[in-house]
């Protein structure tokens, strides 16, 4: 792979000389349409007719998918009987970022391909809805309904202020210990707050969510705290009686293509962040052409809100096909009535720019050889581009903990922090979970890992193991 | 095309499909629309003596059952509150209109002579087709010493019954309350009394339901609630074993019944007509949807006898009250179990935990290869249906016959009845 310098070769567009890259491509209310829930709530009178659609299965397959194991037809029969409380309550005890996770959860694969609607009727309750139906009401209620244990005089140190780190900070509180949070960043949410698209988050449900889960007390959170900078796991071990790891991927995968040093070639996550704590949608700048590169819903994401934010051509590549695609079949579909195109089996060959800033980008057509292995087919094509995003993964960084002596001993397998089932590392006092861990990358998975590892921090700290 | 007309206790319709007393035969604007929608007959709703009654508001209570509106529904309505003069020019003038479509008019005063026959002798000045004796509604009415405070008492009923078929030639239908504990002990006064038929039910009395904020039941009027007359889907099992209890009765004499109580559709229809009813009246069906729910009414009962080759009503009325029997006939030695189609199964469980917990621990719940599978436990399965009824899968589960070789056996004559041990 070269880095061209002359565009010419492969720039459909060589009569524009600079990159269309602007501000204020919409009118003020196309912002508001735009990012304002791309999903609505469901009324209360939808709410019932759906709750009724739930057979209250016993020994329920959707309890099973949920990996917060949330008693799902209890909390829909409680839906149905207006008990609305009783409803939230049964999600929030088992999963506390229970309205995330009805906003943000893949759950096409999750509770609602297990639906035996599904299998019955090939269209599930929309569980789903029913979920965020139900944290709605409370959380517009300004119900507060958790309540500490007595204290225990012990203090857990959680690093990372996301969901794996607030949900074991919660459930700790709830057992009665008290919490510090140390956050690299400005803001509590993790993802959540930085990195979820902003249509299936308005509102400022993150804060409103957040607040809500702080409100129990006992929790400390300390915010511009790097873990491997401003402060280190031998000293936390030291100073607090357990520790909890929740730092999430911190590095973006990044293209080994030349050429990526270009302006206007941006890792999605970066620009996704910018977005979400953008003020004022107008100003953010965005380019005409947007091609977007890989295949998980970080692409989808950013493909959409680009082409919300008023690009005109954004093109998503990924180098294998729909089936491979992390992004379910939903997003997909989602990111297509978005006007988004998807091509599939292409992966980046060169990057073209001139006066710095990327042009153009070529593509190597590609296939499966027989025995199974990724190859290009030689055939190209290119197209012209003013933002190239990349979106092809995140990595766990070990840097944090490297510098540290203490985490010498912290055992680090295939790229993430080696847990047991109880998300004890190899340190017996330190926990760890969320995307820092291996398994899927899930919101909801990382809530189960916090609550999980809360629950035997708790047990260890009270001399039961 | 089947033939659907009828003719019961000597008034002739169309069809079977009549309206019964209740708001919507209150006028001859709705009456007019009911018999251009296709309506068979009539029974105008129920007059009095003048001075009218007065109604409240608010009328109705309802039950709704998981989101489907309507399940049952009740009213605490009075009789009509319009002046008789009114009601009796407008009855007058529909059945000139409409001379084909059955016109009975139901009938409620003071449980004296004088006033039955007079009201007779007016309401046959309309050319009617017969009356219907309003002894049921157990509401307002009823407090006034009529209505089912008159329908509760067998001699009552016989003497007001009498009164009027010496007062009158109409035919006269009386409609008999389900606020009884034994339905025959009214019905066998009403054929005593000379009655040409019965019509049942009546409504049922009820309280929907209560309002928990203002602790009272519903529906309520400023404040207050009183017991109404409960009808609609609900009431249709309680009906059809009053409606059987009569047909097969051997004292009520085959005594033309027009059968009521929560009947939707033309399947209900037919289900009280194979029970012994020659015509069937629908209140609240209407009232949920409008009178054009008689055109699939009709067609649907039509294309339905078509299929089973009946040609008129009488070809099947009262085919299913020769299998109504009393328990002591049903056959002791008869052996279902339960069979699940593995295929069909959604997994959802539930016919394991009803049998597990409430029944007869009979449904075995597995894994196979992780996957829920869900077993019926032969040895364990007394036959109960319970399974099949839980299971949202039509055709899910099935009740499989067993051939046990045994004869069929009557409780009276099976060695396990004590009566027939030996000591």
């Amino acid at each position: 792979m070269t880095q061209q310098t002359d565009p010419t070769d492969n720039g459909p567009n060589p009569t524009q000389t600079a990159p269309d890259i602007t501000a204020g491509r919409l009118g003020t209310a196309d912002y508001a349409a735009n990012f304002d829930d791309a999903k609505p709530p469901l009324g209360h009178r939808r709410a019932l007719v759906e709750a009724a659609r739930c057979h209250f299965c016993y020994d329920a397959p959707c309890i099973e998918a949920c990996p917060t194991a949330i008693d799902i037809p209890a909390f829909i029969a409680k839906i149905a009987s207006d008990n609305l409380k009783g409803s939230a309550l049964e999600i929030l005890n088992a999963n506390i970022f229970g309205g995330m996770c009805a906003r943000v959860c893949p759950t096409e694969i999750l509770c609602e391909q297990a639906c035996v609607r599904t299998a019955q009727d090939g269209k599930p309750v929309k569980i789903g809805l029913l979920q965020r139906h139900a944290t709605d009401w409370l959380f517009d209620a300004g119900i507060r309904p958790f309540e500490r244990a007595p204290a225990s005089g012990k203090t857990v140190a959680i690093v990372g202020a996301g969901p794996a780190g607030l949900s074991c900070a919660h459930r700790l509180a709830m057992l009665g210990h008290n919490v510090v949070v140390y956050e690299a960043r400005e803001k509590s949410g993790g993802l959540n707050e930085y990195g979820i698209a902003a249509y299936k988050v308005p509102d400022g449900f993150a804060q409103r969510e957040l607040d809500f889960i702080l409100s129990i007390g006992g929790i400390e959170i300390r915010h511009n705290q790097r873990l491997g900078h401003d402060v280190t796991l031998t000293k936390l071990r030291h100073q607090y009686d357990a520790v909890f790891l929740g730092i999430g991927l911190a590095g973006g995968r990044g293209l080994d293509t030349q050429g990526n040093g270009l302006g206007g070639v941006h890792a999605a996550v970066d620009y996704i962040a910018e977005l979400r704590q953008s003020k004022d949608l107008a100003k953010l700048p965005v380019g005409r052409n947007v091609v977007v590169i890989g295949g998980g819903n970080t692409a989808i994401d950013i493909a959409i809100q680009s082409k919300r934010l008023g690009a005109e051509i954004v093109t998503l590549v990924y180098r294998r096909g729909a089936e491979q695609m992390s992004a379910t079949g939903h997003e997909q579909e989602f990111a297509q009535v978005n006007g988004v195109t998807i091509i599939h089996w292409a992966q980046p060959a060169a990057i073209a720019g001139k006066d710095g800033h990327v042009r153009s980008i070529s593509f190597e057509r590609t296939t499966l050889t027989p025995d199974g292995r990724l190859d290009g087919t030689g055939e190209h094509f290119a197209l012209p581009v003013d933002v190239v995003f990349t979106a092809i993964g995140q990595l766990f960084m070990t840097e944090p903990i490297a510098a540290d002596d203490a985490a010498s001993s912290l055992v680090i397998r295939d790229g993430a922090i080696a847990v047991d089932d109880e998300r004890q590392t190899s340190l017996p006092d330190v926990f760890a979970g969320g995307d820092c861990i291996s398994g899927v990358d899930l919101t909801v998975q990382a809530v189960e890992d916090g609550k999980q590892a809360a629950i035997a921090i708790d047990r260890r700290l009270r001399g039961q193991v | 095309m089947a033939d659907l007309s009828c003719k019961i206790g000597g008034v002739s319709a169309p069809n079977p499909f009549w309206l019964a007393s209740a708001p919507p035969t209150d006028k001859e604007y709705n009456v007019h629309r009911a018999f251009r929608a296709g309506w068979g007959g009539v029974v105008w709703k129920t007059l009095g003596e003048d001075p009218p009654v007065v109604n409240v508001t608010s009328r109705y209570g309802a039950v709704h059952h998981q989101g489907q509106r309507l399940a049952g529904f009740n009213n605490i309505e009075l009789i009509t509150d319009r002046p008789l003069d009114i009601n009796l020019r407008e009855i007058k003038q529909v059945k000139r209109d409409w001379p084909d479509r059955a016109m009975i008019v139901s009938l409620m005063v003071p449980c004296e002579e004088e006033p039955w026959r007079r009201i007779l002798a007016a309401v046959e000045d309309t050319n009617a087709d017969g009356v219907e004796l309003n002894f049921g509604c157990p509401h307002g009415m009823s407090e006034r010493g009529m209505g089912s405070a008159v329908g509760q008492v067998p001699e009552y009923i016989e003497m007001v019954t009498r009164w009027c078929k010496s007062h009158t030639n109409m035919p006269v239908f009386v409609k008999l309350t389900p606020n009884v504990t034994n339905i025959l002990g009214p019905a066998h006064a009403a054929v005593t009394g000379g009655a040409d038929a019965v019509s049942l039910i009546n409504t049922i009395n009820s309280i929907t339901n209560v309002n928990l904020d203002a602790m009272a039941p519903e529906p309520m009027v400023n404040g207050k609630g009183a017991h109404g007359g409960y009808c609609g889907p609900a009431v249709k099992p309680i009906a059809l074993a009053m409606v059987a209890e009569i047909a097969r009765d051997a004292e009520c004499r085959n005594i033309p019944i027009s059968g009521i109580g929560g009947i939707s559709n033309w399947r209900d229809a037919a289900e009280f007509i194979a029970l012994g009813a020659g015509s069937v009246q629908i209140c609240t069906a209407a009232m949920h949807y409008g009178f054009r729910i008689v055109d699939d009414m009709i067609e649907g009962l039509s294309n339905w006898m078509d299929s089973k080759g009946y040609r008129t009503l009488a070809d099947f009325r009262g085919a299913a009250s020769r299998n109504y029997v009393d328990w002591g006939a049903l056959d002791i030695n008869y052996e279902l179990i339960a069979s699940i189609d593995q295929q069909a199964c959604i997994k959802c469980g539930l016919c394991h935990i009803a049998c597990e917990d409430t029944s007869h621990q009979a449904i075995a719940a597995t894994r196979s290869n992780g996957d829920r599978r869900y077993e019926v436990i032969d040895e364990e399965c007394v036959g109960c249906n319970l399974c099949m009824h839980v299971c949202p899968v039509d055709g899910c589960i099935t009740m499989q016959p067993v051939d046990n070789g045994k004869p069929y056996t009557v409780w009276g004559d099976d060695p396990r009845n004590p009566a027939n041990m030996q000591d």
